[in-house]
């Protein structure tokens, strides 16, 4: 077997070189949070503090934009599972004319650059003269939200065999009856794993909200801001490992969850 | 006329010049049949001869473009799945992986307003019925095969349809487990009393079970009939090839050898094989040939022989005292005997 090989030493030197320019950054932020030293990055830390922390939760302005980031996350989170998972369905159920077209125009919001939706949706906006507000946070970030429920949906749709839904029809069930029976269980985890990276991805956006806010601040824009106007830098780092951790665990968990689906949809224990 | 079958009642499943095009391809090709209430009724033939679409068009998963499909004399025009007494075990058993067994078989009975209690009893007798109820909150996952095929079926009949429809259900299983299912399957038939329309394309399940079989072939039936009839006198070419195998003689062929102005098809294991020179009696028909090859088949050993203009094949019986004999026989000039009734003629337009 290959797998039992061992890789040879430069390739395994190069994927230990990748992995620590992919996280030794974070390492740092990591490290800093805890530093005494307010104004620079001096290396190493001249001490060690707890004090950033307390300070970090003391500020109502990191408050209010978190809660911020997690309503405009939850809120594009649902629009987009409700709309994604009606656009995979209808895309793979029927065949009609423009079908692929629909699928890549689905598609397109996260390939193009956050920087291209933000403009286009700045100047709909304007177009439409509608104010900035919360919701046309959720109106930026449900563009690409839509996108990863969408695609987590329809490949879960294309590995689920359409004689089940015959089976279920088969049986006396309709078309609602079976897509709560039938469809919405066998798709569930998938569209579980599309709600959590949907939801880290919009908690983390920056560039398409900086097109659709107005006086609001998402945690992400804060932390800009932030780092334009010094102060108490260490507190962008406090929240900076915090932010690493909301988004990192739903994204692991979305993984374990589509990881190994047949175990998944089988075990049941 | 064709709506009241010879025994006076409706048929199970009628056909009226029902067709299905998919573009310029007709899947179905105005084809007319029907299916008496509790037959075994096949629909045999090879992939893409249209068989399955029929069951679908039956089943409500399709709708035909031409022609009417009628359910106990009811037409199915816009008729959807779920409001027609029929259902289907699937070539693929299609069972539902998130739900127990129990709750497979139980599923039908949810849509006909049953308790969740009342649901899981009648499912635990259905599965009973398939010896499985000791399975029942297993996941359909953790079952063999022929489990699986059992729950498909156990969950197609809670609803005790008019009309069960089965897709090549046994198509997935080990040729030792097949026959067993062959031999419950139709036990089952025979105690739930209802008609089986059984979808295959392999012949020998076709003959053993159903009362009646119709082969199809590009779209269209060649021939309905008992098995033995199918089997005995074949209507067309394709069905004389298509189920069991054939001698197919025509043309000047089938002149020199028979008499016969259209062609002939002679079974295999009709013709006798006999020493050359041995006088045959006046209700057979004959040929000289020299033997070519011959292959062992266990049970039987199958002989080709070269006549004039062509060969035919032979099997006899493996009566040898020594199988091994048979093979001195090749090179050596035989003649090929049957009566006359075993050569089959056949259609002109196939």
């Amino acid at each position: 077997m290959r797998s039992n090989q061992r890789s040879p030493l430069g390739l395994r030197l190069a994927v230990l070189g990748g992995l620590l320019f992919l996280h030794l950054p974070l390492a740092l932020i990591l490290l800093y949070a805890f530093t005494t030293e307010e104004k620079s990055y001096a290396f190493p830390p001249p001490g060690l503090t707890l004090h950033w922390f307390a300070v970090a939760w003391g500020r109502d302005d990191i408050w209010s934009a978190i809660g911020l980031s997690v309503r405009v996350a939850a809120i594009s989170t649902l629009i987009a599972l409700v709309l994604g998972t009606l656009a995979a369905m209808a895309v793979h159920r029927a065949k009609f004319f423009g079908r692929e077209a629909i699928s890549l125009m689905l598609i397109l919001p996260i390939a193009l650059p956050g920087i291209v939706t933000g403009i286009s949706l700045r100047a709909a906006l304007n177009f439409g003269d509608l104010p900035f507000s919360f919701w046309t946070i959720v109106i930026g970030h449900a563009t690409f939200c839509v996108v990863v429920v969408y695609n987590n949906a329809i490949a879960r749709l294309r590995r689920t065999s359409t004689s089940l839904v015959e089976a279920s029809m088969d049986l006396g069930a309709n078309g609602f009856a079976t897509f709560r029976y039938v469809v919405l269980p066998s798709i569930a985890t998938a569209l579980l794993a599309g709600g959590m990276l949907s939801f880290a991805l919009s908690f983390d956006e920056v560039i398409v909200t900086t097109f659709t806010a107005g006086q609001q601040t998402t945690l992400p824009i804060w932390m800009l801001t932030e780092l334009v106007r010094p102060r108490q830098r260490p507190v962008t780092n406090v929240v900076a490992v915090f932010i690493v951790a909301v988004t990192f665990l739903p994204i692991l968990g979305a993984y374990y969850l589509t990881r190994d689906t047949q175990d998944a949809a089988g075990a049941g224990k | 006329m064709a709506a009241v079958s010879a025994k006076g009642s409706t048929p199970a499943v009628r056909f009226e010049s029902v067709s299905r095009r998919f573009g310029a391809l007709a899947a179905v090709d105005e084809v007319s049949f029907q299916v008496e209430d509790g037959e075994f009724f096949s629909m045999l033939g090879p992939s893409g001869s249209g068989k399955t679409t029929c069951l679908r068009l039956i089943a409500g998963f399709d709708q035909p473009t031409g022609g009417e499909v009628f359910v106990h004399g009811e037409p199915m025009a816009g008729v959807p799945p779920y409001e027609r007494d029929v259902n289907t075990v699937f070539q693929d058993y299609a069972l539902f992986p998130h739900m127990s067994v129990a709750e497979n078989v139980g599923y039908g009975l949810i849509f006909r307003g049953v308790a969740k209690a009342e649901r899981r009893k009648r499912a635990i007798a259905m599965l009973e019925m398939v010896k499985l109820a000791d399975r029942a909150d297993r996941r359909p996952s953790q079952l063999s095969g022929g489990q699986r095929q059992r729950v498909a079926l156990a969950r197609a009949l809670i609803n005790h349809p008019r009309v069960l429809l089965l897709d090549e259900p046994l198509g997935a299983l080990d040729l030792k487990l097949r026959e067993q299912m062959q031999v419950e399957l139709k036990a089952i038939q025979r105690q739930v009393g209802i008609t089986f329309v059984y979808v295959t394309h392999d012949q020998q399940k076709a003959l053993t079970m159903s009362d009646r079989v119709a082969v199809f072939n590009d779209g269209r039936i060649e021939q309905i009939g008992s098995p033995i009839e199918i089997y005995e006198r074949p209507a067309t070419a394709f069905v004389a090839g298509f189920v069991g195998e054939s001698n197919l003689l025509s043309g000047e062929l089938a002149r020199r050898v028979t008499g016969s102005v259209v062609a002939i098809s002679i079974r295999p294991e009709k013709i006798k094989l006999l020493a050359a020179g041995t006088p045959v009696d006046a209700d057979h028909g004959s040929v000289d040939g020299t033997v070519r090859v011959i292959v062992f088949l266990g049970a039987a050993i199958r002989h080709v022989v070269a006549i004039p203009g062509g060969e035919m094949t032979v099997i006899e019986q493996n009566r040898h005292a020594d199988p091994a004999t048979a093979w001195s026989r090749i090179g050596q000039p035989v003649r090929l005997a049957w009566l006359r009734h075993h050569a089959q003629p056949i259609g002109v337009g196939a």
